[in-house]
């Protein structure tokens, strides 16, 4: 006690004496929005995760590329698929680095047992490490890995060959994903042998552009750029996230320079931000849909001119307006524009009331019906208020005689119950997960998705067929074509009503170099520089 | 005093049972499935979903769940959270520093300014200040924090730039943790600019969290005064000749701080729960914001442990205002 107090009577004494600032070089610092769940992305699904661990952290086989969907090279520098698009053949990058820690300094360079590792755990129920920290990999399992990886093998130190059930067109996509991050298996042994195996799941050591330097739980995550990282140096010396959670307090610490970049903006913030000539307000197409997806295992809702006529009746325009506050791009198809494969050729659904009532008269429901509009509780980039959205199209549904009756329930209660096709209509949403119109297409639209995230309950084989075609088939060109008329199906059979897009905004400081906005809404810093 | 502690200490244990109970079927009663949750707009399997409820023993039925919960309890085991995968214990233990950090400095800035303006609105009965300092008190008790902090914000961090606009220390600090506590900490490893930094970001969520039970303190203590001031006692201290300060605040104040007290002591709950908006507003790594973001994920462990450990904190925390009580007011102790 005494000892405790005369190092604070020095504190207090050395206290009116200067000390110098922590950082003086290049830090960059970003207000996030929310905690980590935890240290290894294998192990979660939250972008806000993915933000701390796989983005500055790790590396994957392949990447995609900065601010783009593009796959690119990662661990793997070229790669070859068989010719029945069984088998994935990679060739590893020699002299990549792993992260040395206090508890870890690596003694060899990243091979191809990094890459066993990192998959087995998560495929092998019997794997020293499938049980560690939960044990549950629950993006691994929802792209239908254990379904769809045969084997791994190491052919040597710097070749591994997948071997595939079936051909899966998007395996490239899935493989520059966040579950499939790249884990150091000696760290793992190392860890494993001192008899705390979930350590490498708290203290990540991975290969990526920055190493983890500390984190304190919901208040900052340090960053200190990787002086070996493979692709060059980060230009930022440290990477400090900042956590705090509210949107107004975010935008009031941008302002105030306590932060270069902020994660997502109040739509309200937006015209101010504008007008603030110390912020650059940059904006995306997000790579999201949202839409109200029609129960058609449900009456009316089987008979397509009902649905039709629906999708005439409802003003998008005027949802784009006030629902999404003009961040938002009218939805013509299921995938956004921004994804290959996108049928720009296909048209919408006019707003025409008038039209809509002669529809519903011919499938003799001229005299309207009652139908439950189910609005989701929660705001998603893809639907910023499904309240008002619904109230809008509970509104424009009445002028041709269908009365809406709006549903709601808690979030996890709403997916439950939709998941059971509950509903009669439902508004929803998607964010790709990997740039693949399949990651749309199937897993919104597909007769495997029944019962599952296909919540029009919507299974209808020439649409099926075609995307089913388009899973199996590597040329991207003749895939393309597939999707298209799958486009096409989708827009006459009108299980939902495409909605918006809405626009990513994401605003920096100015002294912030090279920001690009990521399609997939995460914020990466590798690249990124801050004028001095 | 022996017997009234004792009586007291035995009525915690029914108390304790009590709250474990409603946190469990608080949590238990909002609808909605953590795995649910956790897989979104993906969606997740039957067969998958059906595993981790297992996983967690979720699937046995309420009452199963909580008798276990409770032997655990008992054992000292609160469960470890299902999103961080780390002892619930562990976590509140390390975000409490800061909490308590936080409602100390707002009860020092509530007591040090609420005392003393009930104090001179009671003396000054009726007239301008004691008129515009409850005036003031009554805004102050009805100002919604999150309004409230948000102008702060707005006109001390964004306009004037003289405090920072929320953490615990300026970012391009660090300072290794000691003791939870960032001023004992930034003492500790004699870092003056961390120090003052620790301040400085102290000050707007302190009076935001204050402003409420400075409202309350304020008004206590004006009324207590009052009717203190009106008893015989204190006319013959007056009579004696003794100074008007001396008779205030030697022989006033003694007697009118035991309702001050009281009040002091059942604030400690409205403070950890002011906190709970305080600390999401200007991003305190404290237990409140934890609280939230566990309840948000349906992380029934965590938010049935936090509550229970919440709780027993308050409940210790109002035993000692008894207590103290009791030495302040000997009557009281005389009458147990």
């Amino acid at each position: 006690m005494a000892q405790r107090l005369k190092k604070i009577l020095i504190g207090m004494a050395l206290a009116s004496l200067s000390a110098g600032p922590a950082y003086a070089a290049k830090t960059l610092v970003f207000c996030s929005e929310g905690s980590p769940e935890g240290f290894n992305p294998q192990l979660y699904t939250a972008g806000t995760t993915f933000d701390a661990t796989s983005v500055p952290v790790f590396n994957r086989l392949l990447e995609f590329e900065r601010g783009a969907t593009t796959i690119v090279p990662g661990l793997a520098e070229r790669w070859e698929v068989s010719p029945d698009g069984l088998q994935y053949t990679f060739h590893l990058r020699k002299g990549v680095k792993f992260h040395a820690t206090a508890e870890f300094k690596p003694t060899r360079d990243f091979n191809a047992d990094d890459v066993l590792f990192s998959f087995l755990r998560q495929l092998d129920k019997n794997h020293p490490f499938h049980k560690i920290s939960g044990g549950s990999y629950e993006y691994f399992d929802s792209m239908s890995m254990p379904a769809l990886i045969k084997r791994i093998e190491k052919i040597d130190d710097h070749t591994v060959r997948f071997d595939l059930n079936r051909p899966e067109a998007p395996m490239l996509a899935n493989l520059a994903m966040d579950f499939a991050s790249i884990q150091s298996a000696e760290y793992a042994e190392a860890m494993l042998k001192a008899g705390k195996p979930e350590t490498i799941d708290l203290k990540p050591v991975g290969t990526g552009p920055f190493q983890l330097v500390a984190y304190q739980k919901d208040a900052v995550i340090r960053f200190k750029a990787n002086p070996d990282y493979w692709g060059g140096k980060a230009k930022l010396d440290n990477l400090v996230f900042t956590i705090t959670p509210d949107a107004s307090v975010r935008y009031a610490k941008l302002k105030a320079g306590e932060c270069h970049v902020m994660a997502y903006p109040n739509p309200a913030d937006l015209e101010a931000m504008r007008k603030d000539s110390a912020i650059s307000l940059l904006q995306k197409e997000g790579l999201n849909v949202g839409y109200l997806a029609f129960n058609v295992q449900k009456k009316p809702f089987d008979d397509v001119r009902v649905r039709r006529a629906l999708n005439l009746a409802v003003n998008k325009a005027a949802i784009i307006e006030a629902v999404y506050q003009g961040a938002g791009k009218a939805a013509k198809n299921p995938i956004p524009p921004t994804i290959w494969s996108y049928n720009d050729a296909v048209k919408d659904y006019p707003y025409d009331p008038e039209a809509a009532k002669k529809l519903l008269a011919e499938s003799s429901l001229k005299d309207g019906f009652e139908a439950d509009l189910w609005a989701m509780p929660v705001q998603r980039p893809y639907n910023p208020n499904a309240r008002r959205m619904a109230e809008m199209i509970q509104a424009d549904w009445a002028k041709v005689g269908v009365k809406a009756k709006i549903v709601s329930y808690e979030w996890g209660e709403y997916l439950k119950r939709a998941k059971a096709a509950e509903h009669q209509t439902a508004l929803f949403g998607w964010t790709g997960d990997n740039g693949d119109p399949d990651n749309f297409l199937a897993v919104l639209l597909g007769c495997d998705a029944v019962g599952g995230s296909n919540y029009a309950e919507w299974c209808d084989k020439p649409f099926d067929t075609l995307i089913q075609k388009a899973k199996v088939v590597a040329a991207v060109a003749e895939r393309t074509k597939l999707y298209e008329q799958a486009q096409v199906v989708f827009k006459e059979q009108a299980p939902w009503i495409t909605i918006a897009h809405s626009v990513t905004f994401q605003p920096v400081r100015k002294e912030v170099i090279d920001f690009r906005i990521d399609p997939f809404g995460k914020n990466n810093f590798y690249g990124v520089d801050l004028k001095q | 005093m022996m017997a009234f502690l004792l009586r007291r200490l035995g009525l915690l244990i029914p108390t304790f049972l009590g709250v474990t109970l409603i946190a469990f079927a608080l949590i238990h009663l909002i609808p909605g499935d953590p795995i649910m949750l956790m897989a979104g707009e993906r969606g997740i399997s039957a067969e998958r979903h059906a595993q981790l409820l297992a996983a967690y023993g979720f699937d046995q039925p309420l009452w199963q769940q909580y008798l276990v919960y409770i032997g655990q309890v008992l054992r000292g085991n609160l469960g470890t959270s299902i999103i961080s995968r780390q002892p619930v214990l562990h976590e509140f233990l390390t975000l409490f520093p800061a909490t308590i950090e936080l409602s100390l400095c707002a009860m020092l800035f509530a007591v040090a300014i609420g005392i003393p303006a009930g104090i001179l609105a009671a003396v000054k009965r009726s007239t301008f200040f004691d008129h515009a300092a409850m005036g003031v008190s009554l805004t102050g008790y009805s100002m919604p924090i999150f309004w409230w902090a948000l102008l702060l914000i707005l006109l001390f961090s964004v306009n004037l730039g003289w405090t920072p606009v929320s953490g615990r220390i300026s970012v391009m600090l660090w300072v290794e943790p000691v003791t939870g506590f960032m001023l004992l900490d930034t003492l500790l490893a004699g870092d003056s600019e961390a120090f003052v930094s620790a301040l400085r970001h102290l000050i707007l969520p302190a009076v935001v969290l204050g402003t409420i039970p400075l409202a309350v303190i304020a008004r206590m203590t004006r009324s207590a005064m009052l009717e203190v001031i009106r008893e015989d006692y204190i006319r013959v201290a007056r009579a004696k000749g003794l100074s008007p300060l001396r008779v205030i605040y030697v022989h006033a104040l003694r007697n009118a701080l035991m309702p001050v007290v009281t009040v002091i002591g059942l604030q400690v709950g409205t403070l950890l729960a002011g906190a709970i908006l305080t600390e999401t507003i200007f991003a305190w790594p404290g237990v409140g914001k934890w609280l939230i973001d566990s309840i948000q994920r349906r992380d029934y462990p965590a938010v049935q442990g936090g509550i229970l450990l919440v709780a027993s904190i308050v409940m210790l925390v109002n035993l000692m205002v008894d207590v103290l009580y009791g030495l302040i007011n000997p009557r009281i102790r005389h009458a147990h």
